[in-house]
């Protein structure tokens, strides 16, 4: 059985999801999701273990059918490392999802809830193992519709959670087309889809016209899906009307899938020494990515509610993969897997946390914190760690992101943008600062109703606040994981 | 619509017609032009055709709300237990060889068994889509009574908006 993992952890989500919507009864179709969320994360940490000990990528072929002319999943370096990432977040915020559930979704909704939760997961586990550039497609749509209904959910408690789940679903859907749009002028050229043979093949109409404008197409559908500077304007209400539990689980997940799918493809299939990419797209995924860091450092700093804050924080966050990824090099490449890893880490634990609040009082804003830090000493500190490790404070993850972000930036004698990156992420002391203000220094308004703890909410997320705290000082075998995982893209010594 | 003999008669001829060219198509499928995805759509278009000549409720009738939530779950399950039916036969995920006694057998099964789970999710889809949103239509026709009947008595309209208030979900 065990050459079938590949497939297997994404086909148990998968196939969990018509199950889940046809189980009646309390808790059934939860138990069931945990099930095989937990289930796909021992899958991927397994096939991590084998990817490692093989040294070399894992490959299955659908249907027996060999590439390039059938379907492959490939495990190699870069898909085992966020493999886990993607499923262990998504074991943990179904975990935490019952009680959220229960709290901000009608009962009758309940089955539904988790099918589409499941092939959320499941289509992002196959966006990321997959080798076939149409079979993201449908993995992107597959994650993506299941989560505009997700957002939709909202409703329920916050009406504009539909207007934000349509304005995601026209975004989302625009990005898509022109992926696909780019793929189409790609197997125009090539006549096919596996990724490892479109890149050899590439190489013969790299001078062609029709190879850029497709490289432009499918790099600025997912620049929309990985919501970077200036085309982010669907997250942040997505995130903010979303059901809790979906919040957490998107803001940890979603984007850095699309993140992926950017590198795979730019690095995997163009290649860096593509033409044209270095010097047009990798200046702008620079550009971007530092007026990204910005502007959502701005944005998070004027903010009073806190889901929108850490959605706005998001928005920066994206903006330093994307200038990992910008740097074209080696190091970049691997500061944008770790930031990837430890981003998730963080934001599943923040918006977790602020879940917990949000559940009791319906909307966590600075109001509603106000005096919080006495009150729920335990939530109130998971979100405090979890800010300083967005800012990059030594002996968290977040600084371990940084110095490797700094360190490729200088790298290329990038001066300027590497202290552009140390000043926005100083801003970011700004809005933690807000956070320990309202929670700590303020006294608990009289008459404001009584927070309490919630186990079931503090230790999912403390579990990932200490893995950040961990992956801070014990950083060597995520950097060397890293590393590994950007030289599957780039060759080249360390 | 059905007041009109003539649309009648000859939508009740029609519609078995519809359904049993569908069949073909879904059955042809592997041999000819066709597949699951076409006659699906087919197959739905002939619920579609009886919803509209006899009206929704009468459609609803013939096929239940909850019966077509499980036919959708139900052909997706068909898919992917047909790829892990080769899986426990010893070869890979979606292996239609070994479902048959020779490969060329195992993949005609294989190809009838998904395209068959297909066919099913499409149509039951198809028939959620439509009758979810003609539902609408008399959801809004009723808002919109509702509405021009709380304009013409404004006292009511105050226990209205109250008594919305206190069921909609908080």
């Amino acid at each position: 059985m065990m050459q079938h993992l590949p497939v297997l952890q994404v086909l148990l989500p998968l196939l969990g999801a018509p199950l889940a919507a046809l189980l009646r009864g309390r808790d059934m179709a939860w138990g069931l999701a945990l099930l095989l969320t937990g289930a796909a994360f021992l899958i991927s940490a397994i096939l991590f273990g084998l990817q490692y000990s093989a040294g070399e990528a894992l490959i299955y072929d659908l249907g027996g059918w060999p590439a390039p002319l059938g379907i492959v999943y490939v495990i190699d370096a870069a898909s085992a490392l966020v493999l886990p990432v993607v499923s262990g977040l998504a074991f943990v915020a179904t975990i935490a999802a019952r009680r959220l559930v229960e709290a901000e979704i009608d009962a009758r909704d309940h089955a539904l809830f988790y099918a589409a939760w499941l092939l959320t997961i499941a289509g992002m586990l196959g966006q990321i193992t997959t080798g076939d550039a149409f079979n993201i497609f449908v993995f992107l749509e597959i994650s993506s519709l299941s989560a505009y209904a997700l957002v939709a959910m909202g409703a329920g408690r916050d009406r504009r959670a539909l207007p934000a789940a349509f304005n995601y679903l026209i975004l989302g859907t625009v990005g898509a087309t022109f992926y696909v749009i780019g793929l189409g002028l790609l197997y125009m050229l090539t006549g096919t889809l596996n990724l490892t043979d479109l890149a050899e093949r590439l190489a013969e109409v790299e001078s062609t016209r029709a190879s850029f404008t497709a490289l432009a197409f499918i790099a600025l559908g997912l620049f929309l899906k990985m919501a970077l500077f200036p085309l982010h304007f669907w997250l942040v209400p997505a995130y903010a009307h979303a059901p809790s539990a979906v919040s957490a689980l998107m803001a940890a997940t979603a984007t850095k899938v699309s993140v992926y799918v950017l590198i795979r493809l730019m690095f995997g299939v163009f290649g860096v020494e593509f033409n044209g990419l270095a010097d047009a797209i990798g200046l702008l995924i620079l550009t971007l990515g530092i007026a990204g860091a910005f502007a959502g450092t701005l944005a998070a700093i004027i903010e009073t509610d806190l889901k929108k804050l850490f959605a706005q924080s998001s928005i920066a966050q994206l903006g330093y993969m994307a200038i990992g990824i910008g740097a074209m090099s080696m190091t970049g490449l691997a500061a944008a897997f770790i930031h990837l890893f430890n981003h998730a880490l963080m934001k599943g634990a923040l918006f977790l946390a602020i879940g917990a609040i949000a559940a009791q009082v319906g909307r966590a804003s600075m109001q509603t914190i106000e005096g919080a830090g006495r009150q729920i000493p335990i939530t109130m500190t998971a979100i405090l760690v979890g800010g300083l490790a967005l800012i990059g404070v030594p002996l968290t993850a977040g600084f371990i992101s940084k110095v490797y972000l700094v360190r490729a930036l200088l790298e290329q004698n990038f001066w300027l943008l590497a202290a552009l990156t140390f000043i926005s992420s100083a801003l970011a002391l700004a809005y933690v600062w807000k956070i320990i203000e309202a929670a700590w220094l303020k006294e608990r308004p009289k008459g404001a109703p009584v927070l309490v703890e919630t186990p079931v909410h503090y230790v999912p997320a403390w579990l990932m606040v200490l893995a950040t705290i961990g992956f801070g000082i014990f950083a060597g075998p995520l950097v060397d994981a890293a590393y590994a995982a950007a030289a599957v893209f780039i060759g080249g010594a360390r | 619509m059905q007041d009109d003999p003539v649309i009648r008669v000859v939508s009740k001829v029609m519609i078995p017609t519809v359904m049993l060219f569908a069949l073909y198509v879904q059955f042809h499928g592997d041999y000819g032009p066709g597949g699951g995805f076409q006659a699906g759509v087919i197959f739905a278009s002939a619920f579609v055709l009886n919803a509209m000549i006899f009206g929704l409720n009468r459609g609803r009738h013939v096929w239940p709300a909850n019966l077509n939530l499980l036919a959708i779950c139900a052909g997706v399950l068909l898919y992917g237990l047909t790829g892990i039916a080769s899986l426990f036969l010893g070869a890979n995920y979606l292996d239609y060889d070994v479902l048959g006694a020779t490969a060329k057998s195992g993949q005609h099964i294989g190809i009838l068994l998904v395209e068959f789970g297909v066919g099913l999710t499409v149509a039951s889809v198809m028939v959620a889509l439509f009758f979810t949103f003609a539902g609408r239509l008399t959801h809004i026709r009723l808002m919109s009574k509702m509405q021009a009947h709380e304009e013409a008595s404004p006292p009511a309209s105050k226990t209205k908006t109250k008594a919305k208030k206190a069921g909609g979900r908080s």
